[in-house]
């Protein structure tokens, strides 16, 4: 039973995997033009940075990387709920998402 | 030593008696208001009374009482909460409480149906509470704190119809005035911390008394400034202006503030730290000499006068002027006797003014008295023993006390004879005027309507006649028998242990009694004056004052020193205030600063906002590029040599 799935992954792929999300969040927040895929973006990200804390908190046995990722979580479902708030009220005043279109901070 | 007496009792009951009528004064029914400001100045006159014969008796002057904590503990300055109690502040405490509770009684009557009455006597009992910590005090700040408070009872009691706009204006320029004063009594702590490092009377008194050496140069400068705040809060020259206008007040305010306690702190204090007085034979001559000046000025003011609370105003300024003549002389003693007789023929004199404006519905003009004697006899009665009192008829009370200052002046060398001649002059001048408002008030025919007049009630009344028999009598405290023959001088060794006893060379019975004939004399030459023009011809002084119209006229008009003032000093104060401090500083320089920091911000902003695109993705993408560049930075090694390469080339090109 020596096949490749009795092995260990090495930790270098988790923190591939985590890049390559990561990315993916960054890549999405600036060329969508929606505002509810940039908000998908921004969780994507953070799950990204969730991966590689508990990738690091299994590879040194350390419990505070698994606490971190709770923290996060939690931040990030408050996040959640205050941004699809705000998304919701922003549709119901300009009829649109489209973050080109909200720009009326601008002078 | 019994430990059980409270000196902090005296200040604290009217303190209690002010907070009581001052919050809940306008919801609490009006009994129960006049029994709370009558009980603190009758308690803490009882309590002063009760020290006073626990002393006499066990003979343990004088009592100092520290409250258990420091107040100012800096440094090399230590100031406690001391009260002192010796044969000088107990004198004092009870004239302050005892004359101020008979005229808080006279008050009941005055104020009653007036619409502040609780707000009155909260101020009323506000006034003892500062003025007991004026005379409880034990070092210079303690007394400060009272010099303070005095001042603004007496301001909020000048003010006390500030709906009219001469009271409000005469508040404030009683105020201000003693600022003016103020400002050497604070430059005189500054230099007595300086230089002595206490400010408790008798560390300094033991301080000048180890070393000798000290006299003129600071010791003069120190006097001279603790005599500028004295003539400031006792109204002398040139400070004197406010004490007239302060008559604005209620009646009984003048009685108790403006002549009997609050006006006498000056004197107060200078006896207070004659010690450095003392040490300072210039600083004495000075005082001395403001002292005459004052009580000749305000005398010849008092002669042209037909107000009648004027006139007792400026006869207060011409006293007090007496009481700094004794002080300039170290007569300690005698200013302070002469204070105390002052408060109750004073007292007595501004009540029973005051039952007359009351009578007449608040007439105060002399020429339109007149005959009043038969319509106000109490009135009458006692105003004739305030007049005999003031003008210093023997056995009255005044007699004793102006004889014991005109007899030390003229034994002091080597002016000391042109000093007495002054006080002669002076006692004449305020017999005449004494008396000449005597005749127009209360003889002659009425001048007034002939509406039935009718006496002020009891509690104004009885305040009255105790103070009429202490003008009569309160003189003799100064006498005993020895010997077979009267000794003038119980009052001096009842007070030598704290002002020291005043050596008098080349004195006498016999040249006393010649001066207070000389003195007597001069007062029945004014009163003689007095009758031929106001009673036997009335026509006399409109000649008179016809034959002179500019003298006259400088009388009446006070010697224009108001208007003096009015030119020299507060026109081109206005001026610097209004052009200099309003125009260029307020509008030029700080409105300039205010209005170019403004500028600038609005400058710099209009500028930055061009980058503040509104766009949510560019935003996003500055951040991005921005994580990158400190990534960058962080990671790859050759980004981190950047700096050190770019100052590799700053050194070697030479910097």
């Amino acid at each position: 039973m020596n096949s490749l799935f009795a092995q260990e992954v090495p930790l270098s792929w988790y923190l591939m995997l985590s890049a390559i999300l990561f990315s993916l969040g960054v890549v999405g927040f600036l060329i969508k033009r929606n505002l509810i895929t940039m908000f998908m973006s921004i969780e994507l990200m953070l799950n990204a940075v969730n991966l590689s804390f508990v990738t690091f908190a299994r590879q040194w046995s350390a419990v505070q990387g698994q606490l971190f990722v709770f923290f996060v979580m939690v931040v990030a479902a408050a996040e959640a709920a205050v941004g699809l708030a705000i998304i919701i009220s922003v549709f119901r005043a300009r009829a649109t998402l489209a973050v080109d279109k909200l720009d009326r901070m601008k002078l | 030593m019994n430990g059980i007496l409270h000196l902090w009792l005296i200040p604290l009951l009217p303190f209690a008696g002010f907070l009581l009528n001052g919050i809940l004064g306008r919801k609490l029914p009006k009994w129960l208001v006049t029994t709370v400001a009558l009980a603190a100045p009758l308690a803490a006159f009882g309590v002063a009374l009760g020290a006073a014969v626990s002393f006499s008796a066990s003979n343990s002057l004088p009592w100092v009482e520290t409250l258990p904590f420091a107040w100012i503990n800096i440094a090399a300055l230590h100031v406690n909460f001391s009260f002192v109690l010796d044969q000088l502040s107990l004198v004092m405490l009870l004239v302050v409480t005892g004359v101020g509770f008979l005229i808080h009684v006279y008050s009941v009557g005055y104020m009653d149906g007036d619409e502040g009455y609780a707000r009155y006597f909260s101020y009323l009992n506000l006034f003892l509470f500062f003025m007991s910590v004026l005379v409880l005090a034990g070092n210079a700040l303690m007394m400060f704190i009272g010099w303070e408070g005095v001042g603004l009872a007496s301001y909020l009691l000048i003010g006390f119809y500030f709906q009219k706009k001469s009271a409000a204006d005469a508040g404030k320029k009683a105020f201000i005035v003693n600022r003016i004063g103020d400002v050497g009594f604070l430059f005189a702590m500054f230099l007595l911390v300086a230089n002595f490092g206490t400010l408790t009377f008798t560390e300094i008194a033991a301080k000048l008394g180890q070393c000798s050496g000290w006299t003129g140069g600071v010791v003069t400068v120190i006097a001279l400034c603790l005599l500028l705040g004295a003539a400031g809060k006792s109204a002398q020259l040139p400070l004197y202006i406010w004490l007239p206008d302060a008559m604005e007040g209620p009646t009984p305010v003048s009685a108790l503030i403006h002549a009997a306690t609050m006006v006498t702190a000056g004197v107060y204090m200078i006896v207070r730290m004659h010690v450095l007085f003392n040490h300072s034979p210039f600083a004495l001559g000075v005082v001395a000499l403001v002292g005459a000046a004052t009580a000749l000025f305000a005398a010849t003011i008092g002669l042209a006068q037909n107000d009648i609370k004027r006139v007792l105003a400026y006869s207060t300024i011409s006293q007090l002027g007496y009481m700094f003549l004794a002080c300039g002389v170290a007569a300690y003693s005698a200013a302070i006797f002469h204070l105390l007789t002052h408060a109750f023929f004073k007292a007595l004199l501004f009540l029973a003014a005051g039952t007359v404006i009351h009578s007449l519905g608040g007439e105060q003009d002399l020429r339109r008295m007149g005959g009043l004697w038969k319509k106000l006899p109490v009135t009458f009665a006692v105003t004739t023993v305030g007049v005999l009192a003031i003008a210093g008829f023997p056995p009255f009370a005044g007699f004793f006390s102006k004889d014991a200052i005109l007899y030390a002046a003229f034994l002091q060398q080597p002016h000391g004879r042109v000093l007495w001649a002054v006080g002669v002059v002076t006692a004449l001048l305020t017999s005449f005027y004494m008396f000449r408002l005597w005749y127009m008030a209360f003889l002659g025919k009425p001048r007034s309507s002939d509406a039935p007049l009718h006496e002020s009630p009891w509690s104004m009344r009885g305040p009255l006649v105790i103070l009429a028999a202490l003008s009569l009598g309160g003189g003799w405290i100064g006498i005993e028998r020895t010997d077979g023959w009267l000794n003038m001088e119980r009052f001096t060794s009842f007070l030598a242990p704290v002002v020291g006893a005043k050596s008098v060379a080349g004195g006498g019975a016999r040249l006393e009694l010649e001066l207070s004939a000389i003195a007597v004399g001069a007062a029945l030459l004014g009163w003689l004056v007095a009758y031929l023009f106001y009673r036997q011809s009335s026509t006399v002084p409109a000649r008179l004052a016809a034959a002179l119209p500019h003298g006259y006229k400088l009388l009446a008009n006070k010697y224009y020193v108001d208007e003096i003032y009015g030119a020299t000093v507060v026109k081109p104060l206005l001026g610097f205030s209004k052009y200099i401090l309003g125009w260029v500083v307020e509008v030029g320089v700080l409105g300039g600063a205010a209005w170019l920091l403004a500028g600038s911000a609005k400058f710099v902003g209009a500028i930055l906002q061009y980058w503040q695109s509104g766009n949510l993705r560019s935003y996003a993408a500055w951040l991005a590029v921005g994580a990158a560049a400190v990534l960058l930075f962080l990671l790859v090694p050759w980004a981190t040599a950047w700096p050190a390469t770019l100052d590799f080339v700053w050194k070697a090109t030479g910097h």
